[in-house]
């Protein structure tokens, strides 16, 4: 046989002519698309589709990734992907993340660290598992897709708030039983510096501080003050900035369970006395944390100053509040105002114009208090309250004023 | 504020050359100035300001410029480690406190001094700290500066060292005069060279690469929404028709569970 497609002139011919008797046996089958005679592809334009419900012919492009709609079934919603599991069964080294958790969630550059973890191990002969040591509570959910093989969670009252030399002792009890070959910690103000220096001193181990570039073998680390860059090879304890690897989105991991033995009680030098109140107004809008915000739903205004007072809210204001004279211009949260990063931002009376959102992209949980059920705000809101705000604002002002009745009684109690 | 000091502190702050962002050129260290400062309101007299490297250096004339009438400084050179040569002097001094800023502004600057003194001492090292408020029976209670402008108040026993971070009050102005007149003694430090360094390779900082969004979309379609669709979460809770005491309770829960109350 050779390899020569042969044509068949009559059939063509044949297949061409609709009206020819033998046109049902010789036609081609239901295939849209044929190899020609020459071997290019041939679509043929009356097969593509199917016959709608109406006898209509419809034309399916989205390949699937429509909303499975069409033939009389309900679409069920998107369809979650499961990412493919990446198993380590034994593994033959390891690499330790201790990520900040800030407010009990991996943080972007906690993410970003997993992921150079993996880069690290990678490269590596053998097959690595990435563990991350975690303190106190965790209320994060997505460990394995984040890229944890292992997880060691430490609970207690003894990791609660402030307490590197508990924390210090658990990592030195990680060191001797698992060895790993690569401590990674965020080169962060959220407490992976410190920590991540005093093991460093502790084990007598030279780290890389500020480290953008690491791979298995080399290490480029900012020095003096961000002007110079350090090129060295790998070395055991790396404290890494923001944006030094790309987070794992591709795999599912396992976040096993790692049990520890115990871990001895640190000798506390450090005694925490607790967070110190600071007037939340003296807070740069950019930087605070929590943000109680209004906009043109206000018109009580001494309330909303009481209420912000009360919960301890650093105060924002749409454009329309600072633009009507109720709030001064440095308030102003948005596009023209300030971009802020607080992690609770609660929306009195904002309807979400597109400069607003703009502004309060990076907020972790938004809450909106408005009248109206179809605004952008609530679209966004991971909790909203519909209804008149000047109601809402007095019950949670009340609420606040008896937490604040109720810490102060327990204070005074612990006191005496 | 005036700190409430109950007795006579011997401190220390250690001090290092600075680097102007922009020129390149000496001066002194932001942070380091803000802990010769705090060292100044505690300590008054008894303040030593330390420096390991040149004694010639003219930047330190600038420390000196802030009020004070002589300095100390371990001869190393350039190559030098400056940690051993700290310890062993602070080893026989024996000061209450050694305050140093967080990360120097020139050489490697990993901020690892405090931490490496603290373990060869056995002292406890707080690191970030935005005052000292009081130091009563040997012990001190110190700010500690966290992000987001929040403060926590820490108690911790003499001796000990600390970091100061930038919240700390900001260095006074140096006099070119009495930094000229000030007396700087030169002293044998302890010698040992950094060999790890020398095998490091270093250059001028290349900017980073911006990350760029990236698109994992497989058709068109994706690709279209990707770039057209509004970035929405999704849809959260809606409390609507619920009373507003209900509604307002449900949101305090939420603020509690966030701890920011």
């Amino acid at each position: 046989m050779s390899d020569v497609i042969r044509r068949d002139p009559r059939a063509e011919w044949i297949a061409r002519n609709r009206l020819h008797p033998l046109h049902g046996t010789i036609a081609v089958g239901d295939d849209a698309e044929v190899r020609g005679p020459s071997g290019l592809l041939r679509k043929n334009p009356h097969k593509v589709g199917f016959i709608g419900p109406n006898g209509i012919k419809r034309i399916d492009r989205l390949k699937g990734n429509g909303a499975a709609s069409g033939m009389g079934r309900r679409s069920s919603g998107p369809q979650e992907v499961q990412l493919p599991l990446h198993s380590v069964e034994s593994p033959d080294f390891y690499i330790v993340v201790v990520p900040d958790l800030v407010g009990g969630r991996l943080t972007s550059q906690d993410k970003d660290i997993l992921g150079q973890a993996h880069k690290i191990a990678n490269g590596i002969k053998g097959e690595g598992a990435v563990v991350a040591v975690c303190f106190g509570e965790s209320k994060e959910e997505n460990y394995d897709t984040a890229g944890v093989d292992r997880l060691i969670h430490l609970e207690g009252e003894e990791y609660e708030g402030f307490s590197p030399e508990q924390r210090l002792a658990a990592l030195v009890q990680v060191e001797a039983s698992l060895q790993p070959k690569h401590w990674l910690f965020p080169d962060s103000v959220n407490g992976g510096t410190d920590l991540g220096s005093r093991l460093a001193a502790r084990l007598g181990e030279r780290p890389a501080v500020q480290a953008w570039q690491v791979t298995h073998e080399t290490t480029v680390s900012r020095g003096a003050s961000q002007s110079l860059d350090i090129t060295r090879e790998t070395p055991r304890i790396l404290m890494l900035l923001e944006e030094c690897a790309d987070a794992i989105d591709e795999t599912r991991h396992e976040a096993k369970a790692l049990e520890l033995d115990s871990v001895p009680r640190a000798i506390v030098q450090l005694q925490d006395q607790g967070q110190v109140a600071v007037d939340p107004n003296a807070i740069p809008l950019a930087e605070a944390e929590f943000i109680l915000s209004a906009g043109n739903g206000i018109h009580n205004w001494d309330q909303f100053h009481d209420t912000a007072a009360a919960l301890g809210a650093t105060e924002g204001a749409s454009r329309v509040a600072v633009d009507d004279g109720f709030m001064p211009r440095f308030r102003q949260v948005g596009a023209t105002g300030t971009w802020v990063t607080a992690r609770v931002y609660l929306a009195v009376g904002i309807s979400g114009a597109i400069q607003h959102m703009q502004g309060i992209g990076q907020c972790d949980k938004v809450v909106a208090i408005n009248t109206d059920a179809g605004c952008d705000m609530v679209k966004r809101a991971a909790l909203s309250a519909i209804g008149d705000s000047e109601e809402i604002l007095g019950e949670l002002l009340k609420l606040a004023q008896e937490h604040r009745a109720n810490k102060g009684e327990e204070g005074e109690q612990n006191a005496a | 504020m005036q700190p409430n000091i109950k007795q006579s502190l011997d401190i220390v702050s250690l001090v290092s050359i600075g680097q102007h962002p922009q020129s390149g050129r000496v001066r002194r260290a932001e942070q380091d100035g803000r802990a010769v400062e705090l060292g100044m309101n505690l300590g008054g007299d008894n303040l030593t300001v330390l420096h390991a490297g040149d004694p010639q250096e003219q930047a330190l004339r600038t420390y000196a410029g802030m009020g004070l009438s002589s300095m100390q400084v371990l001869n190393l050179d350039l190559q030098d480690d400056a940690v051993p040569a700290l310890a062993d002097y602070l080893q026989q001094l024996r000061p209450d406190i050694v305050l140093t800023g967080v990360r120097a502004e020139s050489g490697e600057s990993s901020g690892m001094v405090p931490y490496l003194l603290a373990e060869k001492l056995n002292w406890p090292v707080v690191a970030r700290i935005a005052d000292i408020v009081s130091v009563e029976d040997g012990v001190a209670e110190v700010m500690l500066a966290l992000p987001r402008g929040q403060r926590r108040a820490l108690k911790v026993a003499l001796p000990f060292v600390a970091s100061v971070d930038n919240a700390a009050p900001e260095a006074r102005q140096s006099a070119y005069g009495p930094g000229i007149r000030a007396q700087i003694e030169p002293l044998a430090g302890v010698k040992e060279e950094d060999t790890v360094r020398s095998n490091w390779s270093e250059a001028k900082a290349k900017p980073r690469p911006k990350r760029l969004k990236v698109v994992k979309a497989k058709t068109a379609a994706e690709r279209f929404k990707a770039a057209t669709a509004k970035p929405q979460g999704e849809a959260g809770k809606v409390l609507k028709g619920v009373p507003a005491k209900e509604q307002a309770q449900e949101i305090f829960n939420l603020l509690l569970e966030e701890k920011v109350i």
